[in-house]
């Protein structure tokens, strides 16, 4: 509990749209350049992730995952307020799920149409 | 580490703006054809004039390669009549827009549309979107032609709407402008055409814009410029940390090209109309819950204990059959669909749908909430064309839907998509997820009007075409924004070519310049954009709501040129995004104006128009039953009268035929 604390404001409404693993992602700033509304900034330290300096104008429009060329390096985070709204339940069990829950259930790995 | 918190929290300093500040530096731009607007529209404007050999610049708000309404991806294609398996054609599609809106809604545009849209959609194939069931995914489905490939939405008889795998669209056509040396500018903010002698209502001989990451001016100067933005999302509606997430209009969304074209001095039509604004984002992320509608059409929604919500058609005739969701019912020849751009259907060309009584059948307990998708309940065919193939393929589902809710276990096989839990009326309709009732109701959407437009796709004045949906008057969606763009350049490169050369007023350069730097220097602790965005909706919604007089009016006409004069005046700009935020306020301003002037000119209520005017409350007057074509001249209001079917009468010819004929340029 030592570190610092500092006069900041408030974390945007929604904080994230979109999270970076630092492991994949080698700050190549693809996903910057195409962003519709700018909503990330490159990183001032080469090879690092972008920052999330606009987060409450995104659209959600997922172009950044797409064009990202290493799978898992960035995800595409829905407002917890829509989070909260999708939900479903397994017909055959009545087992209750959402997006963003704990515990998920196994990945759906059908690939879209196409 | 993602966030910016994260960051400064972290290094306990403030990162510096990454991009080189050059505020005032000057870049010149010639080109035979200008595009403002870089969507799917702007793009298509782009490629159909470069194919013509002019030269093309593109000045686009966010980057070319993702941007627009469009650039989210596409699922269905309406209009397309003239494919080999349509039942339907131009006249009859655009005779069916035209009295569905009973005359308010631009049937030439209409006309242009539905002869184009398939070649259209070809052309995109051609680019590398795939728009068949190239890999058999759907053989022997009801919606599918087995020779062609073709697969087809909403009306399975008719086949004038096709399925396409278009979530990559954008790329594609991006892609292709880029093949023919169309140059593109990005992060670009448009903030004023130029004209000849720097005078309103001249010809255009070009725009200003401000780089939004550096701060750079331009000055663009062309033959021709085609304006092919969209429309104004922000202007009733500012709460972006509430609604941005679940509105089909991203932040860019600022009706800037309207904005310039009234100040230029263009013409524009039914900008008084408006109408609830119910996909403004205080719904649900799109497609994101159980619905029936659109994307989701045909979809078996049941109650808490599995009984299922019955279909009605047009008529609110039960629709028995599942097959017979797909079909038109007796007394219709083609259903039209969702999502063309007009916000009446005459009854021979409405969808089947649910139940319109459900809200009452909720309260008295024969449905129990929460409602479902059942999908499981379809054929495997249609329940993979609906979540695997629509949703996949629709504008903002890839990613944001199929991706994220497979990822999380999500199996239409076997799984129950629950729909939003909602006060009863919002399942009136059976777009669950943009439930019109969790939207305040004074938040209103401009809709219909738009840019007055001739068979060429030209306004009023020389040089200017216009393209795309949300700003064309008869405009639609997706598909009818490529094909409008495309059709509005190649008039343009037409008239370009003969044009004479265009001569920039270098007086209008200069207060151009000098108004779009005010904002930086201001005193920091002065307001910043989003609170002046605020201010704007604030006095939209409760000046030109749905309900209006002259006094309410002019108030509010006031009270926009107030903000503008002060506030907006001393507003504070710390970099070149905010300055690019900023600089789209006074275009949410003029738009503004533009709506409330269109409304002082309506002296009479229009249902069509959904258009109330308490100190003239008769609805639809026939003496008012006519277009109020509104303009400025040297900075004053002119408005002259234009029958609904002017683009039938001299100086055009009597039949859409014969107009298509003389003015299509092909």
């Amino acid at each position: 509990m030592s570190d610092k604390v500092y006069m900041v404001p408030n974390p945007p409404t929604p904080n994230k749209a979109v999270e970076f693993n630092p492991d994949i992602c080698t700050g190549c700033n693809l996903c910057v350049d195409v962003c519709p509304t700018d909503v990330m900034m490159p990183n001032p330290e080469k090879k690092k992730p972008p920052i999330v300096l606009y987060p409450e104008e995104c659209w959600y429009c997922g172009g950044c995952v797409e064009e990202c060329p290493r799978p898992g390096a960035i995800t595409m985070l829905h407002p917890t307020q829509q989070r909260i709204s999708v939900n479903w339940k397994r017909k055959d069990t009545g087992e209750l799920y959402r997006l963003g829950m704990k515990n998920t259930p196994p990945p759906n790995t059908r690939p879209p149409s196409g | 580490m993602s966030t910016w918190h994260e960051y400064i929290q972290k290094e306990a300093t403030l990162p510096e703006w990454p991009y080189p500040i050059r505020y005032g530096e000057v870049n010149e731009v010639a080109a035979d054809v200008l595009v403002i607007g870089g969507g799917v529209a702007g793009l298509q404007a782009a490629i159909s004039a470069a194919r013509k050999g002019v030269k093309v610049a593109v000045v686009e708000r966010g980057h070319a390669k993702r941007s627009g309404a469009g650039g989210a991806g596409v699922d269905h294609w309406h209009g397309a009549v003239t494919n080999p398996c349509s039942r339907v054609t131009p006249l009859m599609y655009t005779n069916a827009c035209y009295d569905s809106m009973q005359g308010y809604t631009g049937g030439h545009v209409r006309y242009i549309i539905t002869s184009e849209s398939w070649d259209t959609l070809q052309e995109c194939e051609k680019m590398g979107v795939q728009i068949r069931d190239v890999n058999d995914e759907f053989k022997g489905a009801d919606f599918r032609d087995e020779e062609t490939k073709l697969t087809f939405a909403y009306d399975y008889r008719s086949r004038h709407v096709i399925r396409v795998w278009g979530y990559n669209i954008k790329v594609k056509v991006y892609e292709e402008a880029k093949r023919l040396g169309v140059n593109i500018y990005n992060r670009m903010m448009p903030t004023h055409l130029l004209t000849a002698d720097g005078k309103q209502g001249k010809r255009v001989v070009g725009a200003t814009a401000v780089d939004t990451r550096t701060g750079e001016f331009y000055v663009f100067s062309s033959k021709a410029t085609v304006i092919c933005t969209g429309g104004a999302g922000r202007l009733y509606d500012f709460s972006p940390e509430v609604t941005a997430s679940s509105s089909m209009g991203n932040m860019n969304a600022a009706g800037v090209g309207e904005a310039i074209g009234w100040n230029a001095g263009a013409e524009f039509v039914c900008m008084e109309g408006s109408g609830p604004g119910r996909l403004s984002g205080y719904a649900y992320a799109p497609y994101s819950m159980a619905n029936a509608h659109n994307t989701y059409h045909g979809t078996p929604v049941v109650d808490a204990e599995g009984k299922e919500v019955p279909w009605v058609d047009a008529f609110n005739r039960p629709v028995k059959s599942q097959q017979g969701r797909f079909l038109p019912s007796e007394g219709q020849d083609f259903i039209l669909g969702e999502g063309i751009g007009i916000s009446r259907y005459l009854e021979q060309f409405r969808n089947n749908t649910l139940i319109p009584d459900l809200p009452e059948r909720i309260i008295k307990g024969e449905f129990k909430l929460p409602l479902y998708a059942d999908m499981t309940r379809l054929p495997e065919v249609e329940r993979r064309n609906i979540f695997g193939m629509m949703v996949g393929n629709e504008g903002k589902t890839r990613i944001p839907i199929y991706d994220t809710m497979t990822r999380a276990g999500f199996d239409p096989d076997k799984d129950l998509f629950q729909a939003p839990v909602v006060t009863p009326e919002g399942y009136a309709h059976a777009n669950f997820w943009s439930t019109g009732v969790n939207t305040p109701p004074a938040i209103r959407m401009l809709g219909g009007g738009g840019f007055l437009i001739d068979w060429d796709l030209r306004t009023n004045l020389e040089g200017l075409y216009v393209g795309a949906g949300g700003n064309l008057f008869g405009g639609g969606c997706h598909g009818e924004s490529h094909t409008t763009g495309r059709y509005a350049g190649r008039h343009a490169a037409d008239y370009a070519k003969t044009a004479p050369e265009p001569v920039v007023d270098s007086r209008q350069v200069e207060a151009e310049k000098s108004h779009a730097y005010v904002a930086l220097k201001q005193d920091k602790g002065g307001n910043g954009w989003k609170e002046i965005n605020a201010a704007i909706a604030r006095i939209m919604r409760d000046y030109c709501g749905r309900y209006k007089n002259e006094q309410t009016l002019n108030l509010g006409l006031r009270l926009l040129n107030e903000l503008k004069t002060t506030e907006l005046a001393s507003a504070y700009a710390s970099n070149p995004h905010e300055l690019g935020r900023l600089l789209e306020c006074h275009a949410l301003i003029s738009v503004g104006e533009l709506a409330m002037k269109s409304s002082l000119a309506r002296k009479a209520s229009n249902s069509i128009l959904d258009f109330h005017r308490l100190d003239y409350p008769e609805m639809d007057p026939p003496g008012w039953n006519k277009l109020l074509p509104i303009k400025q001249v040297d900075g004053k209001v002119e408005v002259r009268e234009l029958p609904l079917d002017f683009h039938l009468k001299p100086p055009y010819a009597s039949t859409y035929e014969e107009n298509y004929r003389l003015h299509c340029g092909l």
